[in-house]
């Protein structure tokens, strides 16, 4: 693989055609768990690993499948790569299991996750495949946490409250209050409060991309024109 | 074509049995430390419901197993951890299941002083929506405190409801289905042990008490 082809993976998946506010794929676990920082961050990760294995799963049995059975085969992997991490974490990270506990069968559903095995990891290596599901699963985190950190701030006036449940009762003074006797934003919390912040995240990458075509094209009048003079 | 549906058909069951076995081995290997862990998770909840000036013997091996009984919402046999203080009754911890939860069956644990109030419950394990009906957790929300110190004395069966269908416990907008479930479980479980406290008490040590646990 060639350092342009790794950079356009990693590219593509963090911005381009991010899953979060791009392809506007796994919009289920998005509204979901992006209610706080360390939901969306811890979920955002467990995805990614999924991805990751899923991408060079497909990637490494793609010649054995027939064509017409290959979508059930993507679905019947993703769901066994699921469980799997799922019983891997209950059994060896059990207070990570106790936070993302119920979250953790919504990877399941992620329909990102089976969109990268059809529209990639079907057509390419391992390598690239795994590589390609961890730049979707990390530009998806990105997105999961812009959106928790938003949400949570306006809903509950803090930041990365749960932290406690990750990394036990010595991480609790991480919490930071951004505002003290905050008493709550019930619309930030539930779900329509991820949709509105959704949009409003993917207006402002719309008007990014937008600004950046116009600068390229003024850039490429001035060329032409002082090219012509 | 008939060729062409066999192969594919063939395929798919290839990978289906591929994945079955993948499974059933992750599962084994990870069988026990996951049982040990669902162990010791009982054990810190017992400790946060069951004050520990509330009794003076060693809790956790006075167990005795209590046959499947529709109160207690059950199919099967669970064990209950009795507390003395100076040998005379004092606390109980009984299993108790809402088999009508929106996600299935919520586990519950719940201490019982002997004079019938609660003195706390726990979810042990559920599969209510995330975000939505979870808030019967402790970890996200303090709603199952709402259960403490109340009794069949001091609350009428026809206050045993979330306050939508006219009772006196609280519920959130969206996620009724949970609470009322846990709500009808808890009392269930409280009429069991007005039932049978003392013969609960009374009963001996199961004969096999190397950390017995009622099956799952």
């Amino acid at each position: 693989m060639t350092v342009q082809e790794f950079k356009d993976i990693f590219y593509n998946g963090l911005w381009k055609q991010n899953p979060g506010i791009a392809q506007l794929l796994g919009l289920c676990p998005l509204l979901a768990i992006s209610s706080s920082v360390v939901n969306a961050l811890s979920l955002g990760l467990a995805t990614t690993l999924v991805m990751a294995l899923s991408g060079s799963a497909v990637a490494t049995i793609r010649e054995f499948i027939s064509n017409e059975a290959r979508i059930p085969v993507y679905v019947l992997l993703i769901a066994v790569l699921v469980t799997i991490v799922q019983l891997l974490i209950n059994a060896y990270a059990y207070p990570l299991y106790l936070v993302l506990g119920v979250f953790l069968p919504l990877i399941t559903t992620n329909c990102i996750i089976l969109a990268r095995a059809e529209s990639f990891a079907s057509k390419n290596g391992a390598l690239a495949s795994a590589l390609d599901g961890i730049a979707m699963g990390l530009g998806l985190t990105a997105v999961l946490v812009v959106l928790g950190g938003i949400r949570e701030i306006f809903g509950h006036g803090t930041l990365l409250s749960g932290i406690d449940l990750v990394f036990g009762e010595a991480a609790k003074p991480w919490i930071i209050t951004v505002v003290p006797d905050y008493h709550g934003f019930l619309l930030a919390v539930l779900p329509p409060g991820a949709f509105i912040t959704l949009g409003m995240l993917i207006a402002l990458k719309n008007w990014l991309n937008l600004r950046a075509e116009e600068k390229a094209r003024a850039a490429a009048t001035i060329a032409v024109s002082s090219q012509a003079a | 074509m008939a060729k062409a549906s066999f192969y594919t058909a063939s395929n798919l069951l290839l990978f289906a049995v591929v994945s079955t076995a993948l499974l059933a081995w992750t599962y084994d290997l990870t069988r026990e430390t996951i049982a040990r862990s669902i162990e010791n998770e009982k054990l810190k909840l017992i400790a946060q419901i069951a004050p520990s000036a509330t009794y003076d013997n060693d809790i956790m091996k006075d167990v005795a197993d209590l046959a499947a009984d529709k109160l207690l919402g059950g199919t099967e046999t669970t064990v209950v951890y009795r507390g003395r203080l100076n040998n005379r009754p004092s606390i109980a911890v009984l299993q108790a299941v809402a088999p009508d939860g929106y996600g299935g069956r919520i586990h519950l644990i719940l201490a019982i002083h002997h004079d019938g109030r609660i003195s706390g419950v726990r979810v042990v394990s559920h599969k209510e929506t995330p975000g939505l009906g979870d808030y019967i957790e402790i970890a996200k929300n303090d709603w199952i405190n709402g259960f403490n110190g109340i009794s069949l004395e001091n609350r009428k069966s026809s206050e045993w409801k979330v306050k939508k269908d006219g009772g006196t416990f609280d519920y959130r907008a969206g996620a009724t289905i949970t609470p009322r479930a846990v709500v009808k479980a808890a009392h269930k479980a409280l009429r069991y042990y007005a039932q049978h406290r003392d013969e609960l008490f009374a009963q001996s040590l199961p004969e096999n008490t190397s950390g017995k646990e009622g099956k799952k």
